[in-house]
């Protein structure tokens, strides 16, 4: 082992480095600068649209405004409360949710586990895509168009059979297609993530793909179905289009026919967001401190509804299959 | 359990080398208790010749320090994963760290280039140099661009391969090059890490298609793209088939004559196929050190003998 | 005991299938209900479109005086007017849509990366929930602060009396304008940007970035050429969306940016930002009780097809823009 005797093999001129750049370079710098600063600027943004909300609202939000309903005046102490839009923003989402639900959870089942033929299913996928980024109000005009025509129109309102195609029913139906594909993309995206094991272990059982859908799927999913329903909610509360249009002028309910629960359904009335938008300094009632105070109800809604979608995805994370 | 016959060697020993300097040769056994191909390169080494400006050695298996861990451990929170720790890293020699499962090989490894550092609640204590400078005081993007780091999982960018080896090299560089600037260091980069006969002229092809294999090998023409110093790969083989990991503990063979690499290995046939010197962990803390024949032949450490042997981890 | 199995599984068999047909059916209903959509819009919209030709996208007279003899129009039965130039009202829409389109791309872009990457962690972890609280926020709500705060600050600080007088007689310019267009409207799509976008960014794997990062790479270009380029489907995805919403946004918009169809020129110098203006689907709101009269139908319902085409294009383009990302991008 005579280290002289090896072959010593001079290495050749190594080809020259690339003139290297310092780590951080000055557009590096300015770039994360940047990044800082508008995240900063974000923080303060949020922060203050959030306190602007809350200051306002508590100094509008009084017990009374929940009890009495909307009534025609000018000033603060003439014009009443919001009982009957907040009870539309609750009905209305009621409807929109009972379609949405069932059908939203019907085609991400279908697109996550039968998706045949697979023609359909990238049909149905843009379908639902293009539903997400339409315009509600050109929903709103295709309500109007739908609840108007002879078929559907024994479920709006109608004087002297002129059937003018607004309704809750109407609404709540149109908003649904806006709820629809959030919960379809929430669902299928908790179905997705359950492994293939779990099926297999289903079928191996000798049940049949419906049932563990059903039985085995559908509960695991859960918490992402829960997701889905909140964030469309979350849509349809925020909703001021459809409602403008399809639910009618009229701020209190306006009931149609003697049925009790169904001639509140036919009629119309209104929800909260057109009661901002009505007591906006824009809108025809003009009764700011009434807006504000709807408008922080509203914000509380949402907020209630976010930190619901936060505890399901939460326990989701937690219920994460290991794999 | 009986002592098995050690894997066939592919180390260059002193004695092979002289017949074949860099094709490592396949299936010859070295006899064991044979030492006489562990004795050389433990430091001892006459001073190397200096290449433009760098420290860089002629091809031989004569070593020169480049890093030193002293003492070194790291945390994670209360936890401790490398307990004082004190290593040389040489050029000219690969250095293997083995040890069970959570021994803190892989810590130590990512403590080297400050990589542990990404993760936010890890502690330190003790220090690293590379070429007698604590890299503490060295900015860690300047750091990590002489001491590279291959991955477990092959884990090339989603874009071409040649974009994958030119990234380093544009994102380096002062002003950004033209693709055609690149392309002779591309395909030189491509060439060490013996991939370039296989992809031909094809350099678009997308790197996430590539095999196994292929796409842990671009991973290492990647790190070599920038022309580190130190090579840190961390089990680089345990995702891939016997055959890419032949390939690979060829390539890294090779590679040590112009890079101290270190490679992390679950695999004991692998430490010792590649390896000059290996270092054995467990609990955190180093229990031995030495060259690969005498690590595996004759440890001194009771605890060695057995992981060696294959008893636990 | 064998024959009692078989007796139980054939019904079970044959409910699989026709659950599988139904579901299809379900499918196939939300699609035709599209489609039908999309026919019974254009129908309505047609005879508007076939009247003007292509000069509906054009510019010729007041949109407005245009709209109210269309309106007149309707109780002579068989002399309807249609005549609509309806460029003001697109060209509102493109410079509303587009500038809050393009500052709040910028701008979520950057926050997003500094929420994933750079935010200590305390500030992200209020900062995630209160961007989707942001994101879910009602319009109308934005509409309002835009009214009580925006509008008034623009007409009474921003414009000079001077500059009242100078356009006196075409328009008045009181704060109801295109800036308090865009700047309300960009503030309520970037927490929506910034949501997808960040998910987008998070969804990076981190090898990726630990490879860049264990390359010597800084981690402001790692992330700029790693993370970003990887999260561009989520960054496509994400600025249809915003495109589409604010496309869409008819009533908070109707809030702020004024009640004139007036087309903001950039010729006027920087009065052209506290212009009034009145974008397609705002219009549709300001005349939605004119909706009986059947000129003023057709003609609302062509804007309605317009939006309705435009989102639909949007739809297209984000699908195409994915396309080339694909060839690098995934293990297919």
């Amino acid at each position: 082992m005579s280290l002289l005797e090896l072959p010593v093999s001079q290495p050749g001129p190594r080809a020259p480095r690339a003139a290297q750049s310092p780590p951080w370079r000055l557009i590096d710098r300015v770039g994360l600068a940047v990044a800082w600063l508008l995240g900063l600027l974000f923080c303060a943004l949020a922060g203050a649209l959030v306190l602007y909300f809350l200051v306002q609202g508590i100094k509008y939000v009084r017990p009374s405004l929940f009890l009495t309903n909307p009534s025609p005046g000018f000033t603060a102490t003439a014009t009443g409360g919001f009982l009957d839009p907040m009870l539309g923003t609750m009905l209305v989402s009621a409807i929109a949710m009972a379609i949405a639900l069932p059908i939203g959870i019907g085609v991400a089942v279908w697109l996550s586990e039968y998706g045949r033929p697979a023609a359909l299913a990238r049909v149905a996928e843009s379908t639902i895509e293009m539903i997400a980024g339409t315009p509600s109000i050109v929903l709103a005009l295709f309500g109007i168009l739908l609840f108007e025509s002879p078929a559907l129109g024994f479920l709006s309102r109608s004087s002297e059979g002129v059937v003018f195609g607004r309704s809750f029913f109407a609404a709540g139906a149109m908003l649904s297609l806006v709820a629809l594909p959030l919960v379809v993309s929430n669902v299928r995206e908790g179905l997705e993530a359950i492994p293939d094991h779990v099926r297999e272990a289903s079928y191996a059982l000798g049940k049949t793909k419906f049932a563990t859908t059903r039985r085995v799927l559908l509960p695991a999913a859960r918490p992402s179905v829960l997701t889905g329903a909140m964030l469309g909610a979350g849509r349809v509360i925020g909703d001021t289009a459809i409602i403008v249009v399809l639910l009618g002028a009229t701020l209190t309910f306006d009931r149609s026919g003697s049925v009790p629960l169904l001639s509140t359904l036919r009629g119309t009335g209104s929800t909260l967001t057109y009661y901002v938008f009505y007591n906006a300094p824009t809108g025809e009632g003009n009764q700011p401190t009434k807006a504000y105070a709807a408008a922080f109800v509203l914000l509380m809604i949402v907020l209630a509804l976010n930190v619901g979608v936060d505890i399901a995805t939460r326990r989701s994370r937690r219920l994460r299959w290991s794999s | 359990m009986e002592f098995l016959t050690p894997p066939p060697v592919r180390r260059l020993t002193g004695e092979e080398s002289v017949t074949e300097p860099l094709g490592p040769t396949r299936g010859l056994p070295a006899p064991p208790g044979n030492g006489n191909g562990n004795g050389n390169g433990n430091g001892s080494a006459p001073a190397s010749p200096l290449v433009g400006g760098r420290r860089r050695i002629a091809s031989t298996p004569l070593a020169i320090d480049r890093m030193q861990a002293e003492a070194l451990s790291v945390a994670y929170g209360r936890k401790p994963a490398v307990d004082s720790v004190s290593l040389p890293i040489r050029q000219g020699e690969v250095l293997a760290l083995i040890g069970p499962s959570g021994c803190g090989k892989t810590t130590l490894l990512r403590s080297l280039n400050r990589l542990t550092e990404l993760n936010k609640d890890v502690s330190q204590s003790g220090r690293i140099t590379l070429d007698e400078v604590d890299i503490a005081t060295l900015d860690p993007t300047a750091l990590r661009r002489r001491v590279t780091m291959v991955f477990q999982q092959p884990n090339p960018f989603p874009m071409s391969v040649f974009d994958n080896v030119a990234y380093v090299l544009r994102e380096q560089a002062a002003r950004r090059p033209k693709r055609a600037a690149l392309r002779g260091a591309v395909r030189d980069a491509l060439a060490r890490a013996g991939l370039l006969d296989e992809l031909g002229d094809d350099l678009d092809h997308p790197a996430l298609r590539l095999s196994g294999g292929q796409q842990q090998r671009l991973c290492i023409a990647r790190a070599l793209a920038a022309d580190p110093e130190v090579l840190l790969l961390d089990e680089p083989c345990s995702a891939l088939d016997p055959q890419s990991t032949q390939v690979i503990e060829d390539l890294i063979v090779r590679l040590r004559e112009d890079v101290a690499v270190v490679i992390v290995t679950h695999n004991l046939q692998q430490a010792y196929r590649v390896a000059d010197y290996v270092a054995f962990m467990y609990l955190g803390r180093l229990v031995e050190y030495g060259t690969a024949g005498q690590l595996f032949r004759t440890a001194r450490e009771q605890r060695t003998r057995e992981y060696v042997r294959g008893e636990f981890g | 005991m064998v024959e009692e199995f078989r007796l139980d599984t054939e019904p079970t068999r044959d409910s699989d299938r026709r659950a599988e047909l139904m579901l299809g059916a379900l499918v196939c209903l939300v699609v035709v209900l599209l489609l039908g959509m999309f026919a019974f819009v254009l129908y309505q919209a047609w005879p508007s479109f076939s009247h003007n030709g292509l000069s509906w996208f054009g510019s010729r007279g007041n949109v407005d005086s245009q709209i109210q003899a269309i309106f007149n129009s309707g109780t002579s039965l068989g002399h309807e007017v249609y005549a609509f130039h309806g460029w003001p009202l697109i060209w509102g829409t493109a410079l509303v849509v587009g500038g809050a389109v393009t500052i709040a791309f910028v701008c979520s872009l950057f926050v997003a990366v500094f929420i994933v990457e750079f935010a200590p962690d305390a500030l992200r972890r209020v900062l995630e929930p209160v961007v989707r609280l942001l994101a879910s926020v009602p319009s109308v709500i934005y509409g309002l602060v835009g009214v009580f705060v925006l509008v008034p600050l623009i007409g009474n600080h921003l414009i000079t009396q001077g500059s009242k007088a100078s356009v006196q007689g075409i328009i008045t310019l009181n704060g109801y304008s295109l800036l308090a267009g865009v700047a309300i409207l960009t503030v309520m799509v970037a927490p929506v940007m910034v949501a997808i976008f960040s998910d987008g960014l998070r969804a990076v794997p981190r090898g990726w970035i630990e490879a860049s990062l264990g390359l010597g790479i800084n981690k402001w270009r790692t992330v700029w050429k790693i993370g970003v380029r990887t999260a561009r489907p989520a960054i496509v995805a994400g600025t249809v969306l915003a495109t589409a919403r604010a496309l869409g946004e008819a009533v908070m918009l109707s809030m702020v940016c004024g009640v004139v169809s007036f087309a903001p020129n950039p010729a006027d110098g920087w009065i052209f930002f506290v212009e009034p203006t009145r974008p397609l689907a705002s219009t549709i709101i300001a005349f939605i009780d004119d909706l009986s009269t059947p000129p003023m139908r057709h003609t609302l319902y062509a804007i309605a097809a317009v939006l309705l085409l435009s989102a639909a294009l949007l739809s297209f383009g984000g699908w195409a823009a994915k396309q080339p990302m694909k060839r690098y991008g995934a293990r297919t």
